[in-house]
């Protein structure tokens, strides 16, 4: 019996926790690029690099609160800076509509001159990113590290696997949880929001019945920087900042996008958890949990690794190939074309 | 007439460009640019098919282009008979498991109708292929990978001619092309930008982690020459009596001289690839390919297969770009898996090709020489504005450290503003399409 | 002088002219009718009338006002309405939604002009949390023209609005149109379906190569054996 909860806890800790974390982390990213390709019509490359920017800007702000004294005790103190880094966030991605893709726009171009339009862009943002904090790993996490530490569930379950779950963990799904109520408030119940999803649905229509597509416009990039900024502080504090791992992170959240179906919210979360568990548990090895359930004594040679975590970003990868074979609407039925 | 003016002025230009690196730098320096504009040309008129004659967007150069350079390895490189030894007949066991396991999941895919029975029996397979081959080859992969790991440690080549290792590249690449454009092809464009994103991001992988296939991390180094090496030609006496009579010291104009061997390799490749372009645009299959980039619509109602058509020159380019892969590993003598970077070996060259201008086969090659020359250029010509913009201030102030120090991501900033420039006001752009 | 008309209409998109010369016009609280074979411009001579193409020659009066040089957008706040052939409704949104975005330029309390909505279409009053993608044709274009109603128009115009539903729906639509036009709405309409639109119709105008045939009351243009035979098929 006690195998069977140590095995329960080891899987807990290692893939339940995390994936859940890297869900709500993905997912926010997803929800992302799936609003921007909802009004916009376009896949946008420099998604991964808005992440890097905003983030760059909240660790800046935690560097000179950190150096003015300034924190939040037990929670990061990023979490105190994120707004400004949000705000600078905004302020850059409309920059970039106003420069960049307005234009376009006004032409009525194809949907591939937007997304080389987004490589550009996605160019200037991370050279940017790398200018001023530099290619390498940042750290920036701050306050407590645990809320449960391993040792202490040790000692309070008598069990011998622990289960740890760290501060960043426990903020990124309250915080993923906010974000989400939140964005589904202003789209299902604000004017604002419903006329975004009118002109996501039907944009002829909408600008006959008066919308002003400019202002939907604007309040996309808003909030894919708002969404982009927190998605990449909440990596951030959980892993490590590096600029480049910001890129790579854009085939699992477009993948999590397409999954759940281009242009519908609902199924960029759901993506994003159904990326997240997928990468974690195939990658993960399964050799001590075979351990515990299997017959006493008996350990399995290998590591029991379905996939070596080298190759996590070929979960991904796969997944958005067979629901490109099998159903390229994705799960929730976004738009096709 | 106005138009060969235009090429011939632009390509004068480069010319005077390399001639003055030449000059005030060194011809070494200059040979070396003009050598990697060369392959970076070969690589952005890949793009070029795809993009000018189809308007596809293919953001997995990086990926094709390193599968080039893994067939440089396993064509050129002599075998390592020990870890051949070492593997046995598991090798051909993991190869028979995997090619067995790829036929029934085909054959099954194909010859029952489409259901959810059918997707079940299918996946199931293919998890049990991948597990029978966890079993019997990764053995294999650690008794080869423990041969002389810090010497060989994997199989080695087949010890051909690296020459041979060009066209084998190309049909790497285009193999691994049919099987993403022939699943993406026919959806919607961004699922085809999506899916080479992808699978350039995992043949790099791949390279940096099967050890007993590409030495992973450790890199292969000494890759055999298609050209003589400078210390034989130092040696013989002809090179000797040549560099006199040329009045150049002999050990640098040796490396001049290689340098000259594979630039003259390359350009026949590139002009090779050129004609063949240039007369399939021209011939009836680039007219229809052109008008169903302009018209997708009405090409499709005439009764044109747009995604077979497409699928086509979606693969011709990605062999083109597998042999310049090839190309440049064996111009660099060896793979580095850690040097394929997305930003270097995807965009730059897309950045090519759209300042070159899409559509036409001479501005693909123009724009890889102008984006390369820059991209080596742009490094001293940042740091020296650095300097001279960190001129006033302290010489030990940690901004003006900062400042030198980040030069070098300058030129990402200015490759984006360059890419969106062109976008923006010269969308067809320097040489445009007829 | 008509609550509205476009006179003497010349122009296509852009390309070579598809209306010539055409004249079209609307009185308060009548339905018009556009009716004319395949590819004579029908649609064209609406849209012309919404400012959706460029007309080089002629003008727009709008009560009064010339409004040719307007937008549709801004001829959507001078009082008139559109409701398009197809795609006319925003699928993922709720009907009530639907409603409410139709309602979008108004800053008043629009339950009232909701509430009348429900009134004229039941059947919409009843699904009004269901999403607008999964109604039947006909609902949808009950949907399609609640939606132009909410901006309280008083210019509706329907682009084929019985194109691909039944005739037992049809025939309610144009129940439902005239009583509309009974408010005091002018409708102006092009249809397929020309003997039974020309029966509703105060005015007919028939289109052939976008030029007017004949213009009469449509009573009138039932009567004409000329137009019996030619287009409402003997």
């Amino acid at each position: 019996m006690t195998d069977i909860l140590n095995a329960f806890i080891l899987l807990s800790n290692f893939v339940l926790i995390p994936a859940i974390a890297y869900g709500s982390q993905l997912a926010l990213g997803a929800l992302g690029i799936t609003l921007i390709y909802g009004i916009l019509r376009f896949s946008n490359f420099a998604h991964g690099d808005t992440m890097a920017f905003g983030t760059m800007f909240v660790i800046l702000f935690t560097w000179w609160f950190q150096s003015m004294g300034i924190n939040l005790g037990p929670l990061p103190t990023a979490l105190l800076a994120l707004p400004f880094g949000i705000a600078c966030c905004i302020g850059f991605v409309l920059i970039t509509d106003r420069t960049v893709y307005k234009f376009y726009r006004k032409q009525k171009a194809a949907p591939v001159i937007y997304v080389i339009a987004s490589v550009g862009v996605m160019f200037v943002m991370n050279g940017l990113v790398r200018f001023v904090i530099g290619p390498n790993d940042q750290r920036f996490a701050d306050g407590e590290r645990f809320i449960i530490k391993a040792r202490e569930f040790k000692q309070m379950t008598g069990l011998s696997e622990g289960m740890s779950i760290k501060v960043s963990q426990g903020l990124t799904l309250v915080t993923a949880v906010l974000v989400v109520i939140a964005l589904f408030w202003f789209l299902n119940k604000t004017r604002t929001g419903k006329s975004m999803r009118a002109y996501s649905d039907n944009e002829d229509l909408a600008l006959l019945s008066g919308i002003d597509p400019d202002k939907v416009v604007r309040v996309t990039w808003i909030l894919a920087a708002v969404l982009a900024t927190i998605a990449g502080t909440l990596y951030g504090l959980d892993k490590s900042f590096k600029p480049f791992t910001y890129f790579q992170l854009l085939l699992p959240m477009f993948a999590a996008a397409i999954v759940g179906g281009l242009g519908s919210p609902v199924g960029a979360i759901a993506g994003g958890f159904v990326i997240a568990f997928s990468e974690i548990m195939i990658t993960y090895p399964y050799k001590k949990f075979i351990a515990y359930i299997g017959p006493d004594g008996w350990t399995p040679n290998g590591l029991m690794q379905l996939l070596a975590t080298d190759y996590k970003f070929a979960v991904s990868f796969i997944i958005l190939l067979v629901v490109l074979l099998f159903k390229p609407t994705g799960l929730f039925a976004g738009k096709s074309v | 007439m106005i138009k060969q003016n235009k090429n011939i002025r632009y390509f004068g230009i480069m010319a005077l460009l390399l001639i003055i690196v030449g000059v005030f730098q060194s011809w070494n320096v200059s040979l070396s640019i003009l050598n990697l504009c060369l392959i970076s040309a070969i690589m952005a008129l890949g793009v070029n098919m795809q993009w000018g004659y189809a308007g596809l967007f293919n953001v997995g150069i990086m990926g094709f282009a390193a599968l080039g350079g893994l067939a440089a390895v396993l064509i050129a490189q002599p075998a390592v008979q020990p870890a051949w030894q070492a593997a046995g007949t598991g090798l051909w066991l993991g190869l028979g498991i995997f090619i067995a396991t790829v036929i029934v999941a085909t054959v099954l895919y194909r010859k029952l109708p489409k259901s959810l029975f059918r997707m079940a029996l299918v996946t199931f397979v293919s998890i049990l292929g991948y597990i029978l081959l966890r079993i019997y080859f990764d053995p294999v992969t650690h008794a080869i990978e423990k041969v002389e790991p810090a010497k060989t440690g994997y199989l080695g080549g087949l010890g051909l001619p690296v020459l041979l290792a060009w066209p084998v590249g190309g049909a790497l690449a285009g193999a691994v092309a049919w099987v993403i454009g022939k699943i993406t092809l026919g959806l919607r464009s961004d699922y085809l930008a999506i899916a080479t994103l992808g699978i350039s991001e995992i043949i790099v992988a791949v390279l940096k982690h099967e050890d007993w296939m590409s030495r992973g991390v450790k890199n292969v180094v000494g890759l055999p020459r298609p050209v003589p090496y400078e210390t034989n030609l130092q040696a013989s006496e002809w090179f000797q009596t040549l560099a006199a009579s040329l009045g150049a010291d002999v050990v640098g104009f040796s490396s001049i001289f290689v340098k000259l061997c594979y630039a003259g390799l390359f350009a026949v490749v590139l002009i090779l690839f050129l004609y063949l372009s240039e007369k399939a645009l021209k011939s009836p299959w680039g007219r229809m390919m052109r008008a169903i980039r302009d018209n997708e619509v009405s090409a499709n109602a005439m009764g044109k297969n747009v995604t077979a058509r497409h699928l086509q020159v979606f693969v011709l380019g990605s062999v083109v770009i597998g042999v310049a892969g090839a190309m440049l590993t064996t111009l660099d003598g060896q793979l580095t898996p850690s040097s394929y970077q997305p930003l270097r070996f995807t965009f730059l060259i897309w950045v090519m090709v759209i300042v070159g201008g899409s559509g036409n086969n001479m501005g693909a090659v123009l724009g890889g020489f102008i984006i390369w020359f820059f991209w080596i250029e742009a490094e001293p010509m940042g740091l020296w504005l650095m300097n001279l913009i960190t001129s006033g201030m302290d010489t030990d102030s940690d901004l003006r450290a900062h400042l030198i120090d980040s030069a070098a991501h300058m030129r990402l900033i200015t490759m984006g503003m360059i890419l969106l420039l062109a976008l923006r006001f010269r969308p067809r752009g320097l040489l445009p399409e007829r | 002088m008509s609550y509205l008309i476009g006179e003497g209409m010349t122009g296509g998109y852009g390309g070579a002219d598809i209306l010539h010369d055409c004249t079209i016009a609307a009185e308060k609280g009548e339905i018009a009718v556009i009716v004319g074979p395949n590819g004579a411009g029908k649609s064209t001579a609406m849209k012309a009338v919404f400012g959706m193409l460029n007309i080089h020659t002629g003008r727009v009066v709008l009560d009064g006002e010339d409004i040719t040089e307007l937008s549709p957008q801004e001829r959507v706040g001078k009082g008139m309405a559109f409701v398009p052939q197809t795609n006319n409704v925003f699928p993922t949104m709720s009907v009530e939604e639907n409603l409410e975005m139709g309602a979008f330029l108004r800053r008043d309390d629009i339950s009232v002009t909701m509430e009348q909505v429900f009134e004229l279409f039941p059947i919409l009053g009843d699904k009004r949390r269901q999403n607008a993608g999964e109604l039947s044709g006909g609902q949808r274009q009950q949907v399609a023209v609640g939606r132009a109603l909410m901006t309280q128009p008083k210019l509706l115009m329907l682009d084929e609005p019985t194109a691909g539903v039944s005739p037992i729906v049809m025939d309610e639509l144009f129940d439902r149109i005239i009583e509309v036009a009974r408010t005091g709405i002018s409708i102006l309409m092009v249809e397929q379906n020309a003997r039974q639109a020309l029966n509703i119709a105060d005015k007919g105008y028939v289109l052939v190569q976008g030029r007017n045939r004949f213009t009469d009351t449509g009573a009138a243009l039932m009567a004409n054996p000329e137009v019996r035979a030619s287009f409402l098929g003997g």
